[in-house]
């Protein structure tokens, strides 16, 4: 790999310039713009050229890690590789070139795509109604809890302001309810990772607006009480949301609308194979059962009886939460997707998900700690090392593992474990990169007895080693000219 | 192995109190800074909040994670520490000087269900 560090503002030249126009021939002082919002110094913006440019981010995007260049075990992530088709499906210009705001009756074939793949996502999980809006994950969870609010609120049951979070639900829960104004209740998982339904009971009243649960849940474990946890929430009058990052190993096999959750998120950029984390952006629906779909966010879509297609919205909706109609070419490479696999692959998908984490855990479950020792789903964490008196911690293995051209699982989350790491391969992968990983893997736990300084100042290897982290998260430095 | 102190009182969610007349100062654990790594901020209370014990006071922020802060007495609080606010790191130096508020006591008789140092450097072990 070649190294490079340069920011574009050290390429720039005085004068220089990536483009040559014509004189406009119109006066460019804005007259009608008032002094208090135009600009008084100049924009210092870099200057450079067409090929500076080029260059520079192909240079940069060189040293990138993706899915495309090795195996990315982020726990809770789903990174599995987006098929190439997807992109191919999405550049299509008669998709691609539309405008949000074309009448609808010019945009038929986009309002078609995004009805038929709403409905495919209601066959696989089991909801009624679908929202395609909302950006992202965190977005989906707060387009559902308005949802939820917006439920109670209609019914003229106001006191309902508290919602219940397990602690080993995923990272992002307590800060969408804390964003919609409700207060997270945490209850506690039992040793054996699973939510402690005695300790739900008590808390259990008419201030609780609903449960927000990931099931599996963030140890990869499914939540085999899901029915009796159903029966309790909805016995209170509460709700019950799924938090879709862990959909992938239930895809085509079980549906949380059977479970009894109320209201659902997706990941498309997780379950759905669209690309994320710098590859694109995301794309996080949100699915609601029957007696819950006047309060979608609108714009929705409809078909009529003569097979055309509207954009309608509701009184009753919980609002607006996209301008338009969400992150369109997402959807498309998540339809491609859905239609590519087809009904029968895309049961195979969670399957070898599932069957990849369990073949890594337990391959190296006698040298790192497994905290809780039973079939996982797609996902499972490790406490650390099994043997903790070399001092060596979670960091150090991680950073170690870059060393030998891996990236790294997620780590120090779920905060349930001091030393979490947190491995998800995802279907994608062969068993030969699999056993690649757990052969370095034990290698790792090899060289934390032997030479445990080696691990300590990883990584060696990578264009630069350990950052400051306390400095950048105390002091950083947000632009080029603070340098 | 992280320090405890004699004479101190300690929760089981990692903060210490420590006794002086009607006042308490409150901190977290050697063994708690150990667990979050570097310190970057402290979310304090105000002076004359209340809180009784087991409520939430604050926040710590590390480079890996943010944890809240459990009150292990109940009062009023007289006093916070300032110096946090420029330097969290204080905490990771040293525990048990760098106190976050300090706290009049309404309650006294509390630190009795409190663990001692020795209880507590027996329960950091079987955390670990």
């Amino acid at each position: 790999m070649k190294y490079y560090d340069k920011l574009i503002f050290e390429l720039s030249q005085n004068g220089r310039c990536g483009y040559s126009l014509p004189e406009c021939g119109w006066d460019e002082t804005a007259t009608d713009i008032s002094a208090c919002l135009r600009r008084e110094s100049d924009t210092r913006l870099p200057e450079v050229s067409e090929p500076d440019v080029v260059r520079h981010y192909t240079n940069l995007s060189n040293m990138n890690f993706g899915v495309d260049t090795g195996f990315y075990p982020l726990g809770s992530c789903t990174m599995k590789y987006n098929p190439k088709i997807n992109e191919e499906v999405a550049s299509m210009p008669g998709f691609a070139c539309l405008h949000p705001l074309q009448p609808e009756s010019t945009a038929q074939g986009a309002l078609q795509l995004y009805h038929d793949l709403s409905k495919a996502l209601s066959a696989i999980t089991g909801m009624a109604e679908f929202s395609l809006n909302p950006f992202a994950g965190a977005h989906g969870e707060l387009t559902g809890l308005m949802i939820m609010r917006q439920y109670h609120l209609q019914r003229g049951d106001v006191g309902r302001t508290r919602v219940i979070v397990p602690d080993s639900a995923h990272g992002t829960n307590p800060a969408s309810a804390a964003v919609c104004g409700l207060e997270v209740v945490v209850v506690k998982s039992k040793p054996d990772g699973t939510i402690d339904t005695e300790e739900l009971a008590s808390l259990l009243d008419e201030t609780i607006a609903g449960i927000m649960m990931t099931n599996p849940n963030t140890l990869g474990l499914f939540e085999t009480e899901i029915l009796k946890i159903a029966e309790m929430v909805h016995g209170c009058g509460g709700l019950l949301y799924y938090d879709g990052a862990n959909f992938n190993p239930l895809l085509g096999k079980v549906r949380p609308g059977d479970m009894g959750f109320d209201i659902l998120h997706l990941n498309l950029h997780k379950t759905f194979s669209t690309p994320h984390g710098g590859g694109g952006p995301g794309s996080g629906p949100v699915g609601v059962a029957s007696r819950l779909a006047e309060y979608l966010p609108y714009p929705r879509v409809e078909r009529d009886d003569d097979g055309c297609y509207h954009i309608v919205g509701s009184d009753k909706s919980a609002g607006r939460v996209s301008g338009f109609m969400g992150n369109f070419t997402v959807l498309m490479k998540a339809y491609a997707y859905i239609l590519s696999l087809g009904k029968q692959n895309i049961k195979k998908a969670g399957a070898l998900a599932t069957l990849n984490a369990n073949y890594i855990k337990e391959s190296l479950k006698d040298c790192y700690k497994l905290p809780v020792d039973k079939l996982c789903k797609h996902e499972f964490v490790f406490d650390g090392l099994a043997d903790k008196s070399t001092g060596v911690t979670t960091l150090d293995i991680a950073k170690r593992l870059l060393d030998y051209g891996f990236h790294a699982p997620t780590i120090y989350f779920p905060l349930l474990f001091h030393q979490s790491i947190m491995i998800e391969p995802t279907e994608t992968e062969s068993k030969e990169t699999l056993d690649a990983f757990v052969s370095v893997m034990r290698k790792i736990a090899e060289e934390a007895k032997t030479e445990p300084e080696v691990l300590r100042d990883a990584p060696h290897n990578t264009p630069v080693r350990r950052l400051d982290e306390t400095t950048a998260a105390k002091h950083p430095i947000l632009t080029y000219f603070e340098l | 192995m992280a320090k405890t102190i004699e004479g101190l009182y300690y929760s089981e969610s990692h903060e210490w109190v420590r006794i002086e007349g009607e006042y308490g100062y409150v901190g977290i654990t050697d063994y708690a800074q150990q667990a979050m790594g570097n310190i970057v901020y402290v979310d304090m209370p105000e002076e004359d909040d209340e809180f009784t014990a087991g409520e939430e006071f604050g926040a710590v922020e590390s480079v890996k994670a943010a944890s809240d802060l459990i009150s292990p007495v109940s009062g009023v609080v007289e006093e916070i520490n300032n110096d946090l606010e420029d330097k969290p790191e204080l905490i990771n130096q040293d525990a048990y000087s760098a106190w976050i508020m300090k706290i009049r006591l309404t309650n006294p008789e509390e630190k009795d269900s409190l663990m001692d140092a020795t209880a507590y450097a027996a329960f950091c072990e079987k955390e670990q």
